[in-house]
Parts: structure tokens; C-alpha cells; sequence
């Protein structure tokens, strides 16, 4: 008919708290991919905090030969290893970390994409 | 025919509070979405229907003619149907009776009005103040109602003047959708309130982008975009240079300057996760919030509909590359 009853409504008041906790109890260990902006068109990804028990190495090939791009490990003293690469490789490397079979299998919680 | 859509539409026509070629509309359930705004569609139905008259003076007349006598009403829909499902040269004919002779075509459309309704309403809702437009829906719903028991019992009437099956002496039971329809229809009279709170949307202004220079990008309107979410403006500024990976500064007339050439949607995108993330209440959705440090260097948001807090995290920075080293390494 024409409005819905508020009460009626099928949703569970309980199911978005649950999953919210379930979210903070995850440790903060997040991985913030950002975009930075270079001169002209050109942009940079950052990649930070990839879980140390990968070979940041190994990956960075990995990705440089599979995106076409280039990159480089940065050591920062706060962040740890950072991965940059050229161009804007947001999209492509949240696949890369969260694909199960030819990537990290990472869960999709843990990856924080940013920039606009 | 759900209420979300007209109140979409009604929002629509006030510019300074939505973006302009999409909106951002966070829902009751939390899901944020762009809604292309329905500008085009209007255009076209108006192109298709030369020969209707004008809408505000059809709205004008309808309103008339739904709160006297429906005879007039129903060939208004005839019209409005006429848009979508009939051929153009069918339509002109079909009009003309329409006028000639009240009820006659209207009956014959009416099984397939009610399906065709919901288009309809959005195009008169459209322009005209919020007055006229909730009588004209009001109008809508008890005649729906009408149509239903036309179509199953013969019930006729009008419950607002109390004839037909409506009539305080009838004796005969009504059926249920009609009054159904006119358990809403009363709903929405007495409390208009009501359904806007039910299918509420959050509205900004769109943020204004201008280039200044080659490099640099200026967000002319923070500020009002900051009040009306009563946030300071250096927590959306703190945030914005954040997402962006960028600084910038705030110029004498409290435009902001970010460096790097942004877009005004790259900008929307990230005023969105902002609302998302530090406006909207996570409880109930609410963007009615205060955000206030509360003890120990933590932010909380309370929100003032439900009452509920919860902590937000502190805006970091993050790595951030070197980006022109030859400069950086002179400073």
C-alpha cells in the first residue's frame, strides 16, 4: 500500500551493535592504502601495513610485474615497510591483498582504502 | 508505493541542500547511496505531453476537482497514464473523451492506474510547495483506496465526505483495502511529520571546487557545509587533508585552499565517508550528533535523537611519500 508501519520492519536492532564489536575487537592492525597526488596527472599508492610475516619483497615483484608499474619498499620509522607504487593502483591492490588464490587472502575488514 | 521516492523528489527541487547531479542519501538503514537526481525524466515526460496542460495549473485543477467531485480526478489519471502507456496519437483522443465525458475512459484505466500510480505521483509532486502536494497525495491514497473497492465490491464513496460505503449509517461491512487505505491516507493527515522522519535522507550542499592557479584547489563553501553538520572546521579539514594525502590552508575568507588538483565529486566521495564515519549515528542512523573529546584524548560522538556514544578514532595522517623532493630537501 502506500507507507510502510515502522514497526514492521524487518531488521534486527541487535545484528548492527554484533557486528560493530566484532569490528573493534579485530585488532587495529589495518592496511591503509592512500593516493597521493604528484605533478600533472600523475599519482602514487601507498601501501601500509602489510602483516610482517609476508615478503615484502616478494610481493612488491609480484605486484610491479602484474600491474605494470613501477614501486619501491619504503622503511619508514613509524609506519614500518611501506610499499609505494606509480600510478593509481588502489582498486588493483585491494584485489591483489584480499584475492584467496594467486594473493594474500587477506580479509576485506582489515583493508582501509582511502583518498577520494 | 513506497514514500521514499516523492520525498526524494521534493528534496530535489531545493538545490543548496543536495548535490547536484547526485545526491547522497543515507538511509534509514545506514546505506549510503547516489541517487541520480530525476531531472531528465521530467524533461522528457514534460516533451511527451504537449497537449496536457501546464503541471502547476493540472495540479491546481486536480486538487479542485479531488476534493469535490471525483469525476474530474479520474481522467486526470487517464492523462497522466497516458504518458508512459499509450502511443502518442492514441493519447489526444483518449484526452479529449477524457474531458467530454467524465467517468467513462477513467474506469477502463483504472486497473492499470494503480500499477502506473507511483509515476504518476512523482511527476506532480514534483513542483509545487509541500502543502498542496501532501493534499494531492492524500487524494491520491483515498481514491486508490476507492479504485480497490470499485475493482473487487462496487464500494463506492468518498470517506471524507462520508458517502457511499462511508456513510454513517452504512450498514454493510467495508472492505479491507479501502480501509487501509484510509487508515494511511488518515495517518499521513493527521501527523505529516510522520513520513518524513520514516524515510529520512541527509542532504548537504554540494562542495564548491575551484581551481586556483594550476596546483591548488579551493573549497569555498567548508564552511557552511561544516555548520550544517556541526562539525568544527578543523576536524573536516584535518580529515579532508588525511584522505587526500595533501596539506593546504585556509584563506581570509575562510575558503579552503588544499593543494593538488581535486574534483568537486573526488571531494563529495570523501565528504561522504567523513559523514559516514564521524556524523551519522552507527545506533540509529540519525546524522543528529555531537561530536565532543571526552576524557583521555578520545572523540565521541553522542547523538542527540537516540542518545547513544560511541568513540571515534582520532584522525591520522599516515605515511605520506615525498612528493618533490627538491624542494622538500631545500626547506
Amino acid at each position: 500500500m502506500s507507507t510502510e508501519i515502522e514497526n514492521l520492519k524487518t531488521y534486527d536492532p541487535f545484528a548492527e551493535a554484533d557486528e560493530d564489536s566484532g569490528k573493534t575487537k579485530q585488532t587495529q592492525e589495518y592496511i591503509h592504502i592512500r593516493i597521493q597526488q604528484r605533478n600533472g596527472r600523475k599519482t602514487l599508492t601507498t601501501v601500509q601495513g602489510i602483516p610482517s610475516k609476508f615478503d615484502h619483497k616478494k610481493i612488491l615483484k609480484v605486484i610491479k610485474k602484474e600491474f605494470a608499474c613501477n614501486g619501491t619498499i619504503i622503511s619508514d620509522t613509524e609506519m614500518g615497510e611501506v610499499i609505494q607504487l606509480q600510478g593509481d593502483q588502489r582498486t588493483k591492490i585491494k584485489e591483489f591483498l584480499t584475492d584467496k588464490e594467486n594473493g594474500l587472502g587477506l580479509d576485506d575488514k582489515t583493508i582501509k582504502v582511502h583518498g577520494f | 508505493m513506497s514514500t521514499e521516492e516523492p520525498s526524494l523528489q521534493r528534496r530535489a527541487s531545493r538545490k543548496s541542500v543536495a548535490f547536484t547531479d547526485e545526491k547522497l542519501v543515507v538511509d534509514a538503514d545506514g546505506s549510503v547511496t547516489m541517487v541520480a537526481s530525476p531531472n531528465d525524466d521530467k524533461e522528457t515526460a514534460m516533451s511527451h505531453t504537449p497537449r496536457t496542460p501546464p503541471l502547476s495549473a493540472a495540479l491546481g485543477a486536480f486538487t479542485d476537482a479531488a476534493s469535490q467531485a471525483l469525476a474530474a480526478a479520474p481522467a486526470e489519471d487517464a492523462d497522466g497514464l497516458d504518458l508512459s502507456l499509450l502511443k502518442k496519437k492514441k493519447k489526444k483522443v483518449k484526452v479529449e473523451t477524457a474531458e467530454g465525458d467524465d467517468e467513462a475512459p477513467a474506469a477502463a484505466e483504472e486497473g492499470i492506474d494503480l500499477s502506473l500510480k507511483k509515476k504518476k505521483k512523482k511527476k506532480v509532486a514534483k513542483d509545487d510547495d509541500d502543502f498542496a502536494k501532501k493534499l494531492e497525495k492524500l487524494n491520491i491514497e483515498g481514491k486508490e483506496g476507492e479504485d480497490d473497492a470499485a475493482e473487487s465490491e462496487e464500494q463506492e464513496g468518498d470517506w471524507e465526505k462520508g458517502t457511499g460505503i462511508w456513510q454513517h449509517n452504512e450498514s454493510k461491512t467495508a472492505n479491507y483495502s479501502p480501509l487501509l487505505g484510509r487508515f494511511f491516507a488518515l495517518l499521513s493527515q493527521k501527523n505529516p511529520d510522520h513520513a518524513s522522519t520514516g524515510t529520512r535522507s541527509y542532504k548537504i550542499p554540494p562542495p564548491q571546487c575551484l581551481r586556483e592557479g594550476n596546483k591548488k584547489t579551493i573549497f569555498a563553501n567548508l564552511a557552511e557545509i561544516c555548520k550544517r553538520m556541526k562539525r568544527a572546521d578543523e576536524h573536516v579539514t584535518a580529515y579532508l587533508f588525511a584522505e587526500l594525502g595533501t596539506s593546504g590552508s585556509v584563506d581570509g575568507s575562510r575558503r579552503l585552499v588544499i593543494k593538488g588538483r581535486f574534483q568537486q565529486k573526488q571531494i563529495e566521495n570523501v565528504l561522504r565517508t567523513y559523514i559516514i564515519e564521524y556524523v551519522t549515528c552507527k545506533t540509529c542512523r540519525s546524522p543528529n550528533t555531537e561530536l565532543s573529546k571526552g576524557e583521555n584524548r578520545l572523540y565521541f560522538i553522542t547523538c542527540n535523537s537516540c542518545g547513544s556514544r560511541r568513540s571515534v578514532q582520532a584522525i591520522k595522517t599516515g605515511f605520506s611519500a615525498q612528493v618533490g623532493k627538491r624542494r622538500k630537501n631545500k626547506a
